[in-house]
């Protein structure tokens, strides 16, 4: 195995992104000011018009007012305001039900299942087919027999793992029908596809700073008036009242420069990594041709810079240290504890059998992504997919 | 990279020696519990972060293995079910005969690497293992299993050095873990209870205490809960005729019997050992003659002047003078000087001696 001299390559967008040097400049600038835009001085006014100028651009690249953007530290956050806030707030009677599909990021997924166990919400799983999509007509055959007992929706926009773009447009307009909110985790849709919320129909939408080039730990959940979650953060009642906490102006500015460069350029980079992504697939194949592309195939329903392929034979750990040792970034895709992968929660929910999960790798592709990077990868996948194997337990 | 500071020394030391080296952690539990609390047991979630911290102030790539799977069958299992049989075994042994000599390494190997480094304090020379330098810490009694293709593919960094400088070092390279304690007890029993872990797994197991006469002196709940050797705990109601302390003599699984004796009961003249392991003679085969050698029958035990030979597939061990306190299950070592011999899993005691086989070459006359 020969080990790399040339410069990393990183195909692990999904998981983040390099910041834009504009953001990065905003945000270093930003630093140098002083002030609490809480605050009703000067200093805290200053800070203040800057959050509420993001705030604006912020608004306009997702389609929502203003006022419906409400700042949180990132997606995760987000998503746990969304689901149980919405479900307290609708909680009564007999209504305690959430609905939501087994291929959602762990911050719905887990949020879900601890309101099963802690607060005595049912959890209802929306089937999805074999390519993470969710099936058709699966969301009102669950509401329907019984609207009342709905507490909340929660669909994602995109699938992290295999790329999915679920027809969320579709399912909020079944969730109104029965007036039950509709919530969809658009974090990675965000970056690559257009995500208009007023559009959509969703009543809240959780995009983050650090998937469109902008910084960790800043996100936003969007969030339709009438929308009344009930808080997970008290305090000092910003962002009205529904998300307590200093706001990061610094990290709000850069996310919103962030946000307005890659809608700028969110068309023409869509067609690029279309394209890098299909050059990256048919390399990979040809080099492994018994490997399997996971989720729906390239085209509309697929996130342009998502690849993900199960290698039979092979564990995914293994896949990953190997490529890590040729400089290649890439991901199993799934969450760990203690570093030790488990099989992905998504491929399993596709109907893969735990071997398929576990010996498979995501590659995904952004706004720094080239040729070079894709042709980085075929030429070593082989030989890598060849150790793997050899090492694979017996 | 158990987290611990020999490991860790032993890493930036094979990086010193110009070694590509790759720290690995081995998640060898399925839950993990986060902290560690105390000296006992090993590999928790603050153990792994340590490992991790260690590996990046080496400067070197970091990955956590599960082996947990493997562990619990291979070792876990395995020690539970020799207590079950009524011996006593040496996990530790079994993690390097099973896990990281042979499943780390098998893995290791076939993704391109070239050898699995440990802080074990043991020397290899020429394919050789030798004790460290340390005796005090020496572990080459349970490296000692390993055959001559396992050892060709391990590393020891730490043989060299007492452990009070290996401390020192750690501290000089920045190592946090300098100070950590050492971890000690069986590493999955996490609290020490031995006696507890084993009552779960096995149940209650009632059989009779009796003394070498056969007279019944009492019950007990498991003749897992004894050891050969043992003296505490046998909770024998009356005392011995003779006034003296009674130790557990024999352990009988099938019929559940512990007899226990006088001190004098204990001793050994003769020990029957199976599937031995040579890899310190020239050539590493079983010797055609008898040898005079040294044996270690305990995992820190002393050294005793025998003569070991082969007797078909089992290896048979003459002490020149009595041993007490030889339990099977546990490892024969055979030592000359500090060199390691060869291994073997004690499967027999005798009091009594059994006929020596001839020299070889005596009849060819």
């Amino acid at each position: 195995m020969t080990p790399h001299s040339t410069d990393p390559v990183y195909l692990d967008h999904a998981a983040t992104t390099p910041m834009r040097p504009e953001a990065i400049a905003a945000m270093v600038e930003e630093l140098g000011h002083l002030g609490n835009p809480s605050s009703l001085h000067a200093a805290g006014r200053r800070a203040r018009r800057v959050v509420e100028e993001s705030r604006e651009q912020l608004a306009e690249v997702f389609g929502a007012r203003p006022s419906e953007v409400i700042f949180t530290s990132g997606g995760t956050e987000a998503d746990n305001l969304a689901v149980k806030g919405l479900y307290w707030a609708r909680r009564g009677g007999s209504r305690r039900r959430v609905l939501t599909t087994s291929v959602e990021h762990h911050a719905v997924l887990d949020s879900v299942r601890w309101l099963e166990e802690a607060h005595g919400a049912e959890a209802i799983w929306l089937a999805v087919g074999d390519d993470a999509m969710i099936l058709p007509g699966a969301l009102r055959a669950a509401i329907a027999p019984a609207p009342e007992q709905v507490a909340v929706v929660s669909v994602m926009w995109a699938n992290n793992e295999v790329g999915a773009v679920q027809p969320v447009g579709e399912l909020a307009e079944v969730a109104h029908e029965y007036g039950v909110p509709f919530h969809t985790d658009a974090v990675q849709a965000a970056a690559q596809l257009p995500v208009d919320f007023a559009a959509s129909g969703a009543d809240a939408l959780t995009v983050t700073g650090h998937k469109l080039g902008g910084p960790v730990g800043v996100g936003a959940l969007i969030l339709a008036r009438g929308a009344a979650p009930v808080p997970v953060l008290h305090g000092g009642g910003q962002e009205r009242d529904i998300r307590s906490g200093t706001l990061d102006t610094p990290a709000i500015r850069a996310f919103a420069v962030a946000a307005a460069a890659c809608a700028g350029q969110r068309a023409d980079e869509a067609e690029r990594l279309t394209a890098l992504r299909d050059d990256l697939v048919r390399q990979v194949l040809a080099a492994v041709p018994d490997a399997v592309l996971n989720g729906p195939p390239p085209g509309p329903d697929r996130l342009p810079g998502n690849a993900h392929f199960s290698f039979p034979g092979c564990e995914g750990d293994a896949l990953l240290m190997l490529l890590d040792a040729n400089g290649i970034a890439c991901s199993t895709g799934s969450a760990c504890t203690a570093g030790v992968a488990e099989p992905s929660h998504v491929l399993l929910a596709m109907g893969a059998g735990d071997s398929r999960a576990r010996g498979s790798l995501r590659f995904s592709l952004g706004h720094t992504s080239t040729k070079h990077d894709v042709d980085a990868l075929g030429l070593v996948i082989r030989e890598v997919v060849d150790r793997a194997r050899r090492a694979a337990t017996r | 990279m158990s987290g611990g500071v020999d490991s860790a020394t032993a890493a930036a030391r094979a990086v010193d020696a110009g070694h590509e080296v790759t720290g690995v952690h081995l998640a060898l539990s399925a839950n993990p519990s986060s902290y560690r609390t105390g000296a006992r047991g090993c590999c928790t979630l603050e153990d792994a972060r340590d490992a991790r911290r260690a590996a990046d102030v080496i400067g070197i790539p970091f990955y956590v293995w599960d082996m947990a799977e493997r562990f619990h069958r291979d070792v876990v299992q395995d020690f539970v079910a020799e207590y079950a049989a009524g011996r006593t075994p040496n996990p530790c042994l079994r993690c390097n005969e099973k896990i990281k000599f042979a499943a780390v390494l098998d893995r290791a190997l076939a993704l391109g690497f070239d050898a699995v480094c440990t802080g074990h304090y043991a020397r290899i020379r020429d394919g050789v293992l030798h004790r460290a330098a340390d005796s005090g810490k020496d572990q080459s009694y349970v490296l000692a299993v390993l055959t001559s293709e396992q050892l060709g593919g391990a590393m020891f960094p730490l043989g060299d050095t007492p452990k009070a400088e290996v401390r020192a070092e750690a501290a000089r390279r920045g190592l946090a873990v300098a100070d950590k304690p050492d971890s000690h007890d069986v590493c999955f029993i996490a609290d020490g209870d031995t006696k507890g872990f084993l009552a779960r797994q096995l149940g209650p197991a009632p059989g009779r205490i009796v003394d070498t006469s056969g007279a019944v002196l009492g019950e007990h709940q498991g003749a897992y809960a004894f050891t050969v050797g043992q003296r505490r705990g046998l909770r024998v109601g009356t005392p011995a005729g003779d006034g003296k302390p009674r130790y557990v003599l024999d352990i009988e699984p099938v019929t559940r019997t512990v007899t226990v004796g006088p001190a004098d009961g204990l001793d050994v003249i003769e020990i029957t050992a199976d599937s031995p392991v040579w890899t310190g003679c020239d050539p590493p085969t079983p010797p055609v003659a008898p040898v005079d050698c040294l044996v270690q029958l305990r995992a820190h035990g002393e050294v005793h002047a025998c003569t070991a030979w082969m007797d078909g597939d089992t290896m048979r061990v003459r002490l020149h003078h009595p041993a007490r306190g030889v339990a099977k299950g546990q490892a024969a070592v055979l030592y000359q000087s500090d060199t390691v011999l060869g291994s073997a899993t004690i499967s027999g005691t005798s009091a009594a001696t059994s006929r020596l086989p001839a020299p070889a070459g005596a009849d060819a006359t």
